[in-house]
């Protein structure tokens, strides 16, 4: 591969924010009609109750109202006239990445997805804009039954088990967000693992916005059948632009009896970027759904990814890092519905708000009245760099009924001064001091991710405390 | 070239507008071990974190020189990695953060750019020198000074200053908090790094301390100032009859 620089790519320090000029074959232009909704349907070659999901999706964006009632106003600074929503090369998703149109292949490769493919994964799938553009899975895992494509290729290849459970997990009315993405939805993942069937190793796919003024509305659904076992992993990332873009996913999991699904982000958008996505899971008896959610960078992040535990003994957890850099929002939390007897739930919340970047911990835990044996535990703890910095903490507990337990516990801390003197005196630059602070603050959770992550967020953490001290 | 040393040029310096330095001078030749004597409240940690760059502290006048150059401007760390240690009077804890952890990040600060500590090396050394200080292994995991006793946190430090070892290191009360058998220990610890590439500036109030750590000379302290300077056994007559002579003395003088 050639390592030099072409003429096209601006490049900054940080390792994502890097773009090319692309021509792409499939513009749906500027603005949101129903017209655009035809062209992406026309051009995806959707079946008709596709074309018909999103036409629903589209009038329910535009019946409900932004959530700025409870959530910030900078929401209304989204200008959806000014969104591009599809843009695609008409490439089909290859299995090589010899076959990967040369920009997509080396955007790539600058990320460092094929060498992760080769040391450590059992299947990725990258995603430049709108489409896919490799979407490959380990022969060994694929002679196990299990399925992994881009959701285009999910839908038209695997009718029935898709068409069971899209949409049914998250309604495309839920929020005016997952309304809109189920308009628009384009890319993202379509993983099927049939029962009994463990995968060993991560799949993963990563998300490139490469474009300006875009909008990136993948739709990813993971069914683990029976006592399956997977792991997923999303990584993102974007160049810097001068205006905003927006990103808004619908992930949707369904564990079936005894399964178990890990679903891994690490985030780092840009700092232009609204991120605005629906994620929950559904856990049938004894299934076990895990969110472990790692959010860096973005303008504005709101995401509370949810686990209903639909069967009795269901378990659902959600760890989630938030960091909030200066100027940033990260609007972060897990909804627990618990809708059997004897289920679990679990959310360890850890926000770092630097400068005059800002943390919110939403927690939504629902256990109705009529329930037995449920138990819920919520921790969340906030870190603050200065003085600037602000966090809140929305906690909305309803547990009702005999012999169902819950606990709550937040607290907020600081990185006082004289601990980084403390660790100055050691030799330890400001920022390096203030890196391992954080690290240590987020320690316990970062050992609950893959080693190759958190070496990766150990990095992401070390790059805003740079930028953070002069 | 004259003898390497730490050398304080009375210095004058102040929290706020309250002036706590008053003047103070005194020299620590590499190779030799100092103590300073002084009440409580008499500016010896202040001293100690002064030299060290606390933001805190302004320095209206006077100089520190490190090896004959003026440290005064230099950040915390920079004077760090020039080789001044401060085993604090108060730890802090670091919560998240494992003591070989936080060590290897010390080191690793001292090498160029893309250079990295071999971790086999390190651990065999990091267990040498807990060893030498009667530290259980299982402390390496522990996040750095959380939780851990008075006695702890002090053979911590000496830990840290065993694994980084500075041209020269300044102990503000090492001794405090020490149980006998631990201030034993400790003072092995710090014995087994005199030499002559090393000058410590020793900080108690209990001459306790100096019947272990035996120091070259011994200062006095009083209201910002050394106000009187003598051979180890002035700790002695300190002891046995207390600060106030010294203090009428050095009036009348
Ligand atoms: N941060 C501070 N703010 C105000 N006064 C201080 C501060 N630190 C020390 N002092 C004052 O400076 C004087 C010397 O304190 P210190 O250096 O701790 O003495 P020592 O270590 O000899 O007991 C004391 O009067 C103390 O109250
Ligand atoms: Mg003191």
């Amino acid at each position: 591969m050639s390592t030099e620089t072409k003429p096209q790519i601006d490049i900054d320090r940080s390792a994502g924010d890097f773009r090319y000029e692309m021509d792409y074959a499939y513009d749906a232009g500027v603005g949101l009609t129903e017209a655009t909704i035809d062209y992406i349907s026309d051009v995806k070659g959707d079946p008709d109750w596709v074309r018909a999901f999103r036409k629903e999706g589209y009038r329910k964006f535009l019946e409900k109202p932004m959530p700025t009632n409870w959530a910030t106003k900078d929401l209304d600074n989204i200008v959806f006239e000014n969104i591009r929503y599809y843009l695609a090369q008409g490439q089909q998703a290859s299995r090589s990445w010899d076959d990967v149109p040369a920009e997509m292949k080396e955007t790539f490769e600058r990320l460092g997805i094929p060498e992760q493919e080769r040391k450590f994964l059992a299947g990725v799938e990258a995603q430049f804009d709108s489409e896919a553009a490799y979407s490959n899975i380990k022969a060994a895992v694929g002679e196990q039954g299990v399925i992994f494509v881009g959701s285009t290729d999910g839908l038209k290849e695997h009718p029935e088990l898709f068409k069971k459970w899209f949409g049914k997990v998250i309604p495309s009315g839920d929020n005016k967000f997952s309304a809109l993405n189920s308009a628009v939805f384009s890319g993202g993942s379509f993983i099927y693992v049939p029962p009994g069937v463990k995968v060993k190793h991560p799949l993963q796919a990563y998300f490139r916005i490469n474009a300006q003024n875009f909008g990136q509305f993948e739709r990813t659904l993971i069914i683990a059948d029976e006592g399956a076992e997977v792991t997923y992993m999303e990584g993102c990332t974007a160049p810097k632009f001068e205006t905003a873009t927006l990103h808004s996913a619908v992930v949707e999991l369904v564990a079936m009896k005894g399964a178990k699904i890990q679903y891994i982000t690490v985030q780092n958008w840009s700092s232009n970027v609204f991120n605005l996505v629906t994620k929950r899971g559904l856990a049938h008896e004894d299934a076990e759904i895990k969110w472990i959610d790692c959010n860096i960078g973005s303008r504005l992040t709101m995401k509370y990814p949810g686990v209903v535990m639909k069967g009795k003994g269901a378990r659902g957890e959600v760890v989630s890092i938030a960091l909030a850099g200066d100027g940033q929002h990260q609007d972060t939390g897990a909804k627990m519905i618990h809708a059997a007897d004897n289920t679990t739930s679990n959310i360890i919340s850890k926000s770092i708000s630097l400068g005059t970047g800002r943390s919110t911990y939403r927690g939504m835990v629902h256990v109705p009245k009529h329930l037995k044996g449920c138990k819920n535990n919520t921790e969340c703890d906030a870190l603050l760099i200065n003085s600037h910095s602000r966090t809140d903490t929305y906690p909305a507990i309803s547990v009702r009924g005999q012999g169902n337990a819950v606990q709550h516990e937040a607290s907020v801390s600081q990185i006082s001064s004289e601990q980084i003197f403390y660790m100055q005196q050691r030799g330890l630059s400001e920022a390096a001091a203030m890196s391992l602070a954080v690290n240590g603050f987020v320690n316990d959770l970062v050992q609950q991710f893959p080693m190759e992550y958190s070496v990766e967020l150990k990095r992401l953490i070390d790059l805003e405390m740079e930028g953070s001290v002069g | 070239m004259p003898v390497p040393s730490l050398s304080i040029l009375d210095l004058h310096a102040s929290i706020g507008d309250k002036p706590i330095l008053k003047g103070l001078t005194l020299e620590i030749p590499k190779g030799e071990v100092h103590a300073i004597m002084g009440k409580n409240g008499s500016g010896k940690s202040t001293l100690a974190k002064i030299m060290a760059g606390h933001p805190d502290y302004t320095v209206t006048s006077g100089d520190v020189l490190l090896d004959g150059e003026s440290i005064l401007g230099m950040e915390p760390d920079v004077r760090a990695r020039l080789g001044l240690f401060l085993a604090f009077q108060y730890p802090m804890e670091i919560p998240g953060v494992t003591i070989a952890n936080f060590i290897r990040a010390a080191l690793q600060s001292r090498l160029p750019e893309g250079e990295d500590i071999d971790a086999i090396d390190y651990y065999e050394n990091l267990y040498k020198k807990m060893d030498l200080l009667s530290m259980s292994r299982s402390f390496t995991s522990r996040s750095v000074n959380e939780g851990f006793s008075g006695g702890e946190k002090k053979r911590c430090e000496i830990l840290q200053m065993a694994m980084l070892q500075p041209s020269y290191a300044v102990l503000d009360e090492t001794d405090s908090g020490l149980d006998i058998d631990a201030l034993k220990i400790v003072s092995a610890g710090v014995n087994s790094l005199r030499g002559p590439n090393i000058g410590m500036l020793v900080i108690t109030h209990y001459q306790r301390l100096l019947d272990y750590i035996v120091p070259d000379k011994v200062h006095v302290m009083s209201e910002g100032r050394i106000i009187l300077s003598g051979e180890k056994d002035l700790a002695l007559k300190l002891e046995a009859e207390g600060y106030d002579w010294v203090e009428k003395e050095y009036q009348a003088a």
